[in-house]
């Protein structure tokens, strides 16, 4: 079982398409929608985790950049600017995802991207603004 | 074999001091026990890094030419508002003031992302900030307005003066209403979402002279990242609240004023900070060192965050209303273990005041004594203790009619 969080990018004339659908029913894939927006200009934005056999999942991946579909790693959109982290702890408790972690020996606090989905429950919690959630 | 600040100073510029920190000693008194930790231990460092509102900085800027007087005429400082009430070329910034047009709470929670605490980090860190004043002009300062660029190194003074800092414990925050609340303590879940704190516990300066009989008005500390001094007791110093067995106030209670050289500062040490839908605030670093004249010193050194208890606060309803109940006591040991148990549920844990930092700037200091950079001074005055009948007081409003 492989699994991707993925940041995908719809141009204008993709954002009407059910596209989610043809990735489960054609490819067998599970398919977690974390967070999902229409820009005003129309362009959409979905932050998924895509999940499934290792082919199925290349397959499906070909299918969204064949129509135009951008795709990013999320990890890429997750910013943690450690030299602003206090290591105050304040975002510990709200992750929902434990990508936030504390060494309770040191109390000092680790970031791990992968963990992340880009939920932004930290942003109004951190008094340093040490995280950036870019898309 | 009591010691004296004067015989510890000989050795700390002979370089044989023997300097640990809050931390380190209660591993060393575990170890030897008090009487021979007192005898073999000169000095013990302390240190804290929280967000203290009641900070701020004082600037001498230099005169114009011609002459403006600033005094009683209007000031800002990358557009944040400056007090001006002195003498022509004086200006003072608070770390909680905002620009005029920031929308505040208008829009809740407001965002609050730059204000004096940021100007302070930015003006200590080496950057230009921007002045803008108008005055209203006199036969000796003519000049009526002003605009420039203003660097820390052409200031002819840059002093940081915090009326308050440093407090000795503090209330653990929680929220019993159903709505999420924005606090100085932070982002407040409903229902007992999360409950933050906000010390360095074990190693809090006046957590470790817990009666004061060490650090008083003139002691010598570290303050955002150069040397400072305690100017006074803080405002709300309140030495008369309840204690424990091992003397340590069960809550907030005493607080120092502060002040030191800005030039000798760091950024590291002195951190703007936001509390969405709060304000924006200063985040100080301050170190106090503390001499082991005698064994009950360095037992009061000694004390351990399951020794430290404070009081958890409803911060939906008992906080804003003034009224003085508590939920119950919590130590700082189940605080740092990242969880509480209140009115029977269990409560992940934040804290807002950082350890980590605290660890590093009583190491810092602990350098400084050990290179005999930083030599220990008798204090002035003492600060009021629980003897002194001082209390914290509410407003007493009598209305206008």
């Amino acid at each position: 079982m492989a699994k991707k969080r993925l940041v995908l990018t719809f141009p204008h004339k993709l954002v009407d398409q059910p596209i989610t659908y043809h990735l489960i029913k054609d490819y067998d894939l599970m398919v977690n929608i974390l967070r999902a927006r229409v820009t005003p200009r129309e362009e959409g934005r979905l932050v998924v985790e895509l999940s499934g056999g290792k082919e199925p999942l290349d397959k499906g991946m070909n299918y969204l950049a064949e129509l135009g579909v951008q795709i990013q790693p999320l990890a890429q959109d997750v910013q943690w600017h450690q030299e602003r982290c206090t290591h105050c702890t304040a975002c510990i408790p709200i992750c929902p995802t434990q990508a936030f972690t504390l060494d309770r020996q040191e109390m000092t606090v680790s970031f791990d991207k992968d963990k992340c989905i880009a939920c932004e429950l930290c942003l109004p919690v951190c008094p340093y603004k040490a995280i950036e959630i870019l898309f | 074999m009591a010691k004296t600040i004067a015989e510890i100073n000989e050795k700390i510029k002979k370089g044989e001091a023997v300097v640990v920190t809050a931390e380190e000693i209660i591993d060393l008194v575990d170890e030897k026990g008090t009487q021979k930790a007192a005898k073999e231990v000169d000095v013990v460092t302390t240190g804290t890094f929280g967000p203290m509102c009641s900070s701020g900085a004082y600037f001498n800027i230099g005169h114009t030419r011609p002459k403006i007087k600033l005094g009683g005429g209007r000031a800002y400082l990358n557009d944040v508002p400056v007090y001006t009430g002195f003498a022509a070329t004086d200006i003072y910034i608070g770390a909680t003031a905002l620009p005029d047009d920031d929308p505040r709470n208008k829009v809740f929670p407001g965002k609050f992302l730059y204000g004096g605490g940021h100007i302070i980090e930015e003006i200590v860190g080496g950057k230009d900030v921007k002045l803008r004043a108008a005055a209203y002009g006199t036969d000796c300062y003519p000049r009526k307005s002003l605009e420039t660029w203003l660097n820390i190194k052409d200031l002819n003074e840059a002093v940081l003066f915090n009326p308050r800092n440093c407090y000795q414990n503090y209330n653990v925050a929680v929220n019993l209403s159903d709505k999420v609340i924005y606090t100085y303590m932070g982002v407040l879940q409903p229902n007992l979402g999360n409950a933050n704190y906000c010390s360095a516990g074990q190693l809090s300066p006046l957590l470790n002279d817990p009666y004061y009989k060490i650090i008083g008005i003139g002691t010598r500390i570290f303050l955002g990242g150069g040397v400072g001094y305690v100017a006074w007791q803080g405002t709300q110093h309140n030495p008369t609240v309840n204690r424990g067995e091992n003397g340590v106030p069960r809550g907030g209670a005493g607080t120092l004023a502060v002040m030191g050289d800005l030039k000798q500062m760091s950024p590291d040490w002195l951190v703007g900070s936001t509390f969405t839908g709060y304000g924006v605030n200063l985040t100080v670093g301050i170190g106090v060192p503390i001499p082991i004249l005698n064994e009950e010193i360095l037992k009061w050194t000694a004390v351990k965050d399951e020794d430290i208890y404070t009081q958890v606060v409803d911060y939906g309803q008992a906080y804003p209303s003034g009224k003085k109940e508590s939920l119950g006591e919590v130590n700082y040991a189940q605080l740092k273990s990242g969880k509480i148990t209140v009115q029977g549920k269990g409560v992940p844990t934040a804290g807002l005041s950082s350890y980590a930092r605290a660890v590093k700037i009583a190491g810092l200091l602990k350098d400084w004594i050990k290179k005999g950079d930083f030599l220990l001074t008798e204090t002035v005055q003492p600060l009021p203790s629980v003897d002194s009948g001082v209390t914290f007081k509410p407003l007493k409003e009598r209305p206008i009619k």
